[in-house]
């Protein structure tokens, strides 16, 4: 193993975005023949460390050298010339067109669709891969395209390989068809990095992990000489004490019961899987969980935005009365009398209309009040002027759009409207996503305040400190299904990451 | 009583106008831009044609290469700035495809007419056209056997060059489109422009390229209509809609040249059908019912692929909107 | 080594968005700057001094009283057109069937004039024919509302189609009612009796559109900006997953909006049929459903700033036909010299959306 050559190497490299550092100074090395599973949390900065070596962005400052040369990689196409290729999250094909045209897209020379395609099968069978080079990209499952896309690097000649969670969007089965795959290009000598947050297919596929935590990095180890506790534990780091205030629950009563929920995407994907738990009036129930396992689905089919496959979703009123929301608008909810408010994760493209100005965006949830065939403006100015004054908005006036404004103020703007409705459920997802801490800590004093007025408030967070402070019970969510449900006070922290990775954490160890 | 024979090439030659139009409008499409000014390219395509044509004829002695090549080149240099302008307007300045589409038209029927009128105040003439004979006769030559060969002359020879070149281009453009890597490039464009760009595909070469080229095939179709169709008389108007037809066209062939070819020649024939059909002299308003039909298939068409739902049937995914790499 | 200098030598980057005055301000300069192209262009094809040209060019919009009604008259029709373009443009949905709307409405009004004109009294009739343009017109935009709404039929491509069939179809009507037998045209319906023919405001033969058109623009205006319906249409117009998420059914706005669409140009067609031209022909019309996406893009969709641009466009198109008569020119002069100032004005939006940021040393990658 010690005569391993290193393909890759990183030495220093910063990046940072405006005023956050998404990569600090991080030192890391590739080597042929391996796979690395590159570890981290949200936000940790593993994407875009692997999109400076994809060409997608150019560091600040550092160094990165391939087979031991210096190289500067300033586009895509640098990226290949070095034998480097990426597959993204979100795939970049063409739908109408063919696994092979898809592959050979962007290449020179004279088109030859057979012998393009001759040279697919070749690298399918060669790594086991099973690809139709002549199947259309829209007749595909998502783990196809995820094959075609890995193809595609492959055809091009890459022998460094990333892959960007790829296993979000499979089944088990499906990723341990990719992973036989893996190892098969392992034994071919390629270099591999996989980004991901489970643990079991750390310990699975890689022989080596590095962790990155804030931006950080934080430490590398041989997979086999480690194990999960630990590899969660650099993950996560120390608890950090933020002093949210987490005021007792008055009175909690159940209000929104969920059953058996079960809901799959359009393109046949399980999102969520027999999801049962109740939330209860002034409380706040958080929901833990690796981004893209369900939260925004459970969410949305609370407030009658998502088709749902079976179970039910009951509204529970004071007086013990109940009303099912399942198969509902968001407007039959509310004319049920049911005062359901959301705050959803695309602030501008779904919560607020980003051209509309203040007011105008006061009045998506109440314009419809009244029989006058006009809107009533007066209302939502007060509401508007209210909010800018009660939550500190920072804008020149009433009139302009939303979109203007700064990412903390948006929100402040969605989140004093939702409120203002005098709400008895509250949805939120990634509330303080993109904000600073002053702005986060004024969100979490509303949400707060709505729990003391008994509002159920389920708050969907990707920052397990915050989840752990605010929260009075924490759903865990893992692919799609329920790892746990724990106390607020009590969990720990390394146990909420443990079952975010896996299900059941480490009781089913 | 029905009279194929003649009804045949009546209606080929009424379908190459189109078939240039649609050709054209195709490559256009299928890298994303819907450029509905095509019926004004289509005038002056025609008109530019007109005028060279007229100052060679003017000049006195005519040779039949000059004849030929001095109008296909003044046609194709017109339609080629109308795309480029077009294309200087949506993709470089991002304006919106209809707005700039349909100021084009408003723009190439105006200047169509404009310079028609004004070389038919030139000539004096006691009828408002002007008539190019001299070069009408080079471009609407048929083979010489045409006329030797019966029916089968009559409906397969019997044509001027061009309307064989029509064919020729969209053969050869559904050939680039599905079996190069321009064309492969082309559509991916059309399709989704990021992933393109994803790709290192110049999206903006791409689509001024298609543009441009696909504006100097339909004006060919209006140099076709004056020069073979109409004898080489233009008069103002006479052109009518068939650019509207031609973009009707695109759609009733779900985006496929070769198709193209075979429906053009029967749109044609239903533009003229009621020439044939024997309504009486009582019910000539049927003929205006007849001409609605191309419109209403066209309608159906569009309606069922979007109710199927297939994906290969759909319009270009991107079709309409200006590409900015940087949105989002 | 480095190939960081590959950078283009400018960038363009979206606006935040420019005070209004300063977008009118670029938009005013692109009117001048199409003005003088124009004026260039006019001069050398007449050989005479620019100011004269514009001279000519108000004399033949405002000339006389007569062309001044002319020009009024002119203006409202098209206003009203674009006017009713609006709110499926604000909606995103791109109506250039205005042209099959307007003749839909114009034949339920010519038919009306022809079969009743004389079995039923006046006033009967003329509220007959307004239900009758008015629904028919709403009819021809609510087909591909519901294409839109069901199946999402690509509503340009459907409109399109939809005007060539309103205009076979009128054809197809006018040599059935062709007067007299053999002449291809209808010619003046009731002449002798006048039935059906819209009475003249205050005894002032131009006055009726113009009325109806400051009526419509008041209605408008405050449909969109006030009414709950329009709020609906801006909210869809803006984002289909803000009005789903707040429990608006897309669905219903469109087949709502485009009923109100295509009424209002069956409005402009009885206006046209009835009251001002007393027949219908199948360029009844005069491509003023197309010029209307324009007027109406133009003024961003604001209906006051129609008026302006409704009246820029008939004043270059009446003023290049004063100066086509005047020099000799053809009438076509004038679908030119529109051409030429619409890409002025189609042009300079890009300069009031984005904006050009020439090169500069610093690092340029900013949060995705």
């Amino acid at each position: 193993m010690a005569e391993k050559i290193a393909a890759v190497t990183l030495k220093n490299v910063t990046k940072t975005f405006g005023k956050v550092v998404a990569n600090d100074k991080v030192s890391l090395s590739i080597y042929k023949g391996e796979v690395l599973a590159l570890l981290g949390e949200n936000g940790s900065g593993k994407t875009t460390l692997m999109n400076m070596l994809s060409g997608i962005y150019f560091p600040d400052e550092g160094q990165i050298f391939i087979n031991g040369e210096e190289v500067v990689i300033a586009s895509p196409k640098d990226a290949f010339s070095h034998g480097i290729g990426m597959v993204h999250q979100h795939f970049k094909l063409v739908d109408v067109l063919t696994a092979t045209e898809n592959i050979i897209l962007g290449m020179e020379g004279r088109l030859n669709i057979k012998e393009a395609s001759a040279k697919i099968r070749a690298i399918c069978d060669r790594y086991g891969f099973d690809v139709d080079p002549d199947q259309k990209i829209y007749d595909m499952s998502v783990s196809q395209k995820q094959t075609v896309e890995i193809v595609k690097v492959l055809y091009r000649g890459a022998d460094i390989l990333i892959l960007d969670e790829p296993t979000a969007v499979l089944t088990p089965q499906e990723t341990e068809k990719l992973f036989s795959v893996l190892r098969n290009m392992r034994a071919d000598g390629k270099a591999i990095v996989i980004i991901t947050h489970k643990m079991h297919e750390v310990e699975e596929i890689s022989d080596r992990v590095a962790v990155l935590r804030k931006g950080c990095y934080i430490g590398e180890m041989m997979t086999k000489d480690t194990n999960a506790a630990e590899m969660t534990n650099m993950m996560v780091g120390h608890s950090i004490s933020l002093n949210i205030e987490r005021p007792e629950p008055v009175d909690p009563k159940p209000r929104i019961e969920v059953k058996g929920l079960t809901v799959r995407s359009e393109d046949g994907v399980v999102k969520l899987k027999d999801i049962n738990f109740t939330a209860n009036s002034g409380e706040i129930l958080g929901i833990a969980g690796i981004s893209g396992c369900g939260q925004k689905e459970l969410l949305e089919a609370i407030a009658g935005l998502q088709k749902v496959e079976s179970g039910s979703i009951t509204y529970i009123e004071d007086d013990g009365s109940t009303d099912e929301l399942l198969g509902k608008d968001p407007r039959k909810i509310a004319e049920m009398g049911v005062a359901l408010s959301f705050v959803p994760e695309d602030r501008l493209g779904m919560g607020l209309v980003g051209n509309m100005d203040l007011t105008n965006n006061m009045m998506l949830r109440s314009f419809r009040k009244g029989h006058s065939f006009f809107t009533d403006r007066k209302g939502p100015r007060k509401l508007a002027e209210e909010v800018v004054k009660k939550l500190g908005v920072v804008t020149p006036d009433l009139s302009t759009p939303v979109r203007r404004l700064s990412g903390g103020n948006v929100q402040k703007v969605l989140v004093g409207r939702e409120i203002a409705s005098a709400p008895t459920v509250l949805l939120t997802a990634y509330a303080v996503r993109g904000l600073d801490i002053n702005s986060s800590y004024t969100i979490y004093d509303l949400i707060n305040e709505q729990k003391k007025a008994g509002v159920a408030v389920i708050f969907v967070g990707e920052d397990l400190d915050v989840l752990l402070e605010l929260s009075d019970r924490i759903l865990v969510l893992c692919s799609g299904e329920v790892s746990g449900i724990v106390e607020g006070k009590t969990a720990d922290k390394k146990d909420v990451g443990m079952m975010m990775t896996k299900i059941g954490g480490k009781k089913n160890e | 009583m029905f009279d194929i024979v003649s009804f045949i090439p009546r209606a080929v030659s009424q379908g190459i106008p189109l078939l240039y139009g649609s050709t054209g409008e195709i490559l256009t499409e299928k890298t994303g831009n819907l450029n509905l000014g095509i019926p004004g390219v289509m005038y002056v395509g025609a008109i530019c044609g007109v005028i060279g044509s007229f100052f060679y004829e003017q000049s006195g002695n005519m040779n039949g290469f000059l004849a030929i090549a001095i109008p296909m080149l003044c046609s194709l240099a017109g339609s080629f700035l109308m795309g480029l302008l077009y294309c200087f307007l949506t993709v470089s300045l991002r304006a919106n495809q209809n707005v700039t589409g349909l100021a084009m038209t408003t723009f190439g029927i105006g200047f169509g007419n404009f310079f028609g009128g004004s070389l038919i105040k030139l000539t004096n003439s006691d009828v408002p056209s002007i008539a190019l004979s001299k070069t009408s006769a080079y471009f609407s030559k048929s083979l010489p056997i045409a006329d030797s060969t019966g029916v089968f002359g009559k409906i397969f020879l019997s044509y001027g060059f061009l309307a064989y070149l029509a064919i020729v281009i969209a053969l050869g453009a559904s050939y680039v489109l599905n079996h190069t890597r321009v064309g492969l490039h082309l559509r991916s464009v059309g399709e989704s422009p990021s992933t393109a760009d994803a790709a290192g595909i110049n999206v903006t070469l791409y689509k001024y390229g298609a543009t441009c080229i696909g504006c100097m095939i339909a004006g060919l179709g209006g140099l076709y209509y004056v020069m073979d169709y109409a004898s080489g008389v233009w008069s103002n108007d006479a052109f009518g809609d068939r650019g509207w037809l031609a973009i009707a066209l695109v759609i009733f062939t779900i985006w496929r040249p070769t198709t193209s070819i075979f429906a053009s020649i029967l749109f044609g024939g239903l533009y003229i059908l009621y020439l044939f059909i024997p309504s009486g002299i009582d019910h000539m308003e049927v003929k205006e019912l007849y001409k609605m039909i191309p419109y209403i298939v066209t309608l159906v068409v569009l309606v069922i692929t979007s109710m199927r739902n297939k994906r290969e049937n759909q319009p270009p995914a991107s079709l309409g909107l200006p590409y900015f790499r940087e949105e989002r | 080594m480095n190939n960081r200098n590959h950078e283009p030598l400018f960038h363009i980057s979206k606006r935040d968005a420019l005070p209004w005055q300063k977008a009118w301000a670029i938009r005013g300069a692109a009117i001048l700057a199409a003005l003088v192209v124009c004026g260039v262009i006019t001069m050398m094809t007449t050989g005479d001094n620019p100011i004269s040209i514009y001279k000519t060019i108000f004399l033949g919009a405002f000339g006389s009283a007569r062309k001044s009604w002319v020009t009024c008259q002119n203006i409202s029709i098209l206003l009203i057109i674009s006017l009713a373009l609006t709110p499926a443009f604000k909606m995103r949905f791109w109506n250039i069937g205005g042209e099959g709307q307007v003749l839909m409405g114009g034949l339920g009004a010519a038919a009306c004039m022809i079969c009743l004109g004389d079995k039923i009294p006046g006033p009967l009739l003329i509220a007959l024919m307004v239900v009758s343009s008015l629904a028919a017109g709403a009819i021809w935009g609510l087909i591909p509302a519901l294409f839109k709404a069901k199946w999402n039929t690509n509503e340009t491509l459907a409109t399109l189609m939809m005007n060539y069939i309103a205009i076979q179809l009128v054809a197809y009507y006018i040599i059935k009612w062709e007067v007299p037998k053999g002449s291809g045209k209808i010619g003046i319906i009731n002449q002798s009796t006048n039935a059906g023919w819209l009475p003249q405001l205050f005894g002032m033969k131009y006055l009726l559109p113009i009325v109806v058109a400051a009526v419509v623009t008041v209605l408008i205006y405050i449909y969109l900006n006030y009414s709950k319906q329009g709020y609906e249409i801006s909210v869809v117009g803006e984002s289909e997953n803000t009005a789903r998420y707040v429990g608006i059914k897309v669905e219903t706005v469109i087949i709502r909006t485009m009923l109100i669409s295509g009424a209002l140009c069956g409005l402009a067609g009885l206006l046209l049929v009835g009251g001002i031209n007393h027949t219908i022909t199948t360029t009844i019309t005069d491509g003023q459903g197309f010029t209307a996406v324009m007027v109406s893009w133009m003024a961003k969709f604001n209906p006051f700033a129609m008026i302006f641009t409704s009246f820029l466009i008939i004043l270059l198109s009446r003023g290049a036909g004063e100066i086509s008569t005047a020099f000799g020119l053809n009438q076509s002069f004038a679908d030119i010299i529109t051409g030429i100032i619409l890409f002025f004005i189609i042009g300079c939006e890009f300069f009031i959306t984005y904006k050009i940021s020439f090169r500069k040393k610093a690092g340029k990658e900013e949060n995705v």
